[in-house]
């Protein structure tokens, strides 16, 4: 029995299941890149997750193993029901919320580890853990206040602070010039508390200035980030699943996170210097006044109706009124009477790159008919009717990003509950358009009611 | 393990982290984004490694934390990724799931 223990318990042995976890992440991330293996790939990963927690757990040096249940059942008992119960609207959000425990599990970690050596860390130990407590804890607010701005318990607009960039260049300064100090030999813990508050303050001030229609990409960004930083505590930790789990995050998260801002035209280095993007928000809200052209249901179903083509164009309005299904149901309706439907995805449609496809594929609209932005921008123009539910930066001409430019199209109906500005708080010209008319009200009922007058014809 | 070791794995680490993803339809990169993240609940570890060697109530209760949030991180992001990732997988055709 000894025998068998102690092989389990070899560091081989636990090596070697290391090296099993983290083949299985990048099979399984590998797998996540195609929608044929995505779903397997996200399982396999999970089966890495769970070697490497078993490997651990048969270290000898780990102890404690009632605190560590206790810890495991809080952590279970609170992720299973929110991960569960989470609407797919609001799939963002809780992204960044668990992107943002992570950060914050690493900069206890960091805490824990400093103080168990006594504020008396050798180098190579010493600095991963500082660059550990530093990212971790800028993710763990960041992400808070990424959730917060998702969730609209804060306002999404960009907020700005008086002299914002030498504040955060100040308490990054902080943060360092403590972190070189505690590096340097001093073992005051203070310091320590120091570099989580400054990188605290950091992480708010960071992201607190970033508008809304930023979030993917700041939530992008901060999980890098908690990836890097768990990276680091591997090192300090010498933890090989660790540093190759982190790492393997860290690379994945900057290349998603250059994706999303080429998908929006926007660079990194603008993000984070904040607002949103050198358009001047205070002028948009003087053109509220101009008359904009309004329609009701039963134009708008002559109108596709008797159209060739017709182009969808949704956004996280449709989502939030919940009429993906309706949508589906109006085009099905269409497609009897002979009209051509396809939907136009904008690569940010939603509030994440991709989340629209989900939505759309959870109310069972063919894959096939899903275009994306440069697909379809081309075609644009042989398109009678373009239909705008619940879209608004998206579509905007003057939002800074490329868009989809419905306006090439015949006609514009856009479905809109009021004219209040998009989530990034800009005015939207194309509203204003000659072929442009507006259908307000709920997106569901006034899909209905077309996909009603569309069957009277 | 010496510190050139593990940055070497680091570093090959980054590239393999690199490739893998580097080219991938839009669709998935809310799934992705999900999945790395869960991934990344690694962290979990740490405090699984630390706790056993810390005294004290504070120390403790820290560790503990950082356990319920990485522990949050891991099963969570799963779970999300899957859910999100089922809407793509019921789609095709329903014989592909038949064979499986």
């Amino acid at each position: 029995m000894t025998l068998a223990t102690s092989f389990f318990q070899d560091d081989d042995f636990i090596q070697a299941m290391y090296i099993v976890a983290f083949t299985l992440f990048i099979l399984g991330l590998r797998g996540v890149t195609s929608p044929k293996t995505a779903r397997r790939g996200n399982v396999t990963a999970a089966v890495g997750m769970a070697v490497a927690v078993i490997a651990t757990l048969l270290i000898p040096e780990v102890g404690d193993y009632g605190l560590i249940a206790v810890g495991v059942a809080i952590g279970t008992a609170i992720g299973v029901p929110a991960a569960r119960s989470v609407q797919m609207t609001q799939m963002p959000q809780m992204v960044a919320l668990f992107n943002g425990v992570g950060g914050g599990a690493v900069a206890l970690i960091a805490w824990a580890e400093f103080r168990k050596s006594g504020g008396d860390l050798p180098l190579e130990e010493g600095v991963p853990i500082l660059f550990a407590a530093i990212i971790g804890s800028i993710s763990f607010w960041g992400s808070n206040i990424a959730f917060g701005k998702l969730q609209e318990i804060l306002p999404g607009r960009p907020i700005q602070l008086p002299g914002q960039q030498f504040v955060n260049g100040a308490l990054l300064l902080i943060a360092i010039a403590c972190a070189v100090a505690i590096a340097a030999g001093s073992e005051a813990e203070l310091l320590f508390l120091v570099i989580l508050v400054a990188a605290a303050l950091l992480g708010n001030m960071f992201v607190l200035p970033i508008g809304g229609a930023d979030m993917p990409v700041v939530i992008s960004l901060l999980n890098a980030f908690t990836g890097l930083s768990a990276a680091a505590a591997g090192i300090a930790l010498d933890n090989t699943a660790l540093i190759v789990g982190g790492i393997l995050v860290g690379a994945s998260g900057s290349i998603l996170t250059n994706l999303m801002a080429e998908a929006m035209s926007r660079s990194i280095p603008a993000i984070v210097a904040g607002g949103f993007g050198g358009v001047d928000l205070t002028s948009g809200s003087g053109e509220d006044g101009r008359p904009v052209r309004s329609t009701d249901a039963s134009d708008a179903a002559i109108q596709l109706a008797y159209a060739r083509r017709v182009v969808v164009t949704p956004g996280y309005g449709m989502a939030v009124a919940q009429a993906q299904h309706a949508v589906r149901e109006m085009a099905a309706e269409l497609e009897k009477r002979g009209v051509e439907v396809v939907y136009a995805i904008h690569p940010v449609a939603g509030r994440m790159p991709g989340h629209m496809n989900v939505l759309l594929a959870e109310a069972d609209v063919p894959y096939e008919q899903l275009k994306e932005m440069d697909d379809i921008n081309p075609e644009l123009p042989q398109i009678d009717v373009a239909l705008v539910i619940g879209a608004n930066d998206t579509v905007n001409p003057e939002a800074g990003m490329p868009i989809i430019d419905v306006q090439r199209c015949g006609q514009v109906i856009i479905l809109k509950r009021s004219m209040s500005a998009g989530f990034a708080g800009i005015d939207n010209p194309l509203f204003y358009n000659e072929n442009t008319a507006l259908l307000f009200g709920d997106a569901k009922e006034s899909v209905a009611k077309v996909t009603g007058e569309v069957q009277e014809l | 393990m010496d510190l050139v070791t593990e940055i070497a794995i680091l570093v090959l680490g980054a590239f393999v982290g690199f490739e893998v993803i580097s080219k991938i339809p839009n669709t998935l990169h809310t799934p992705l984004m999900s999945a790395t993240n869960a991934i990344h609940g690694i962290v979990l570890l740490g405090g699984l490694l630390v706790i056993g060697e810390v005294d004290g109530a504070f120390n403790k209760l820290i560790l503990v934390i950082a356990i319920a949030f990485g522990t949050i991180n891991v099963v969570g992001g799963f779970l999300v990724t899957d859910r999100m990732l089922e809407m793509f997988s019921k789609k095709p055709e329903p014989k592909a799931k038949a064979d499986e």
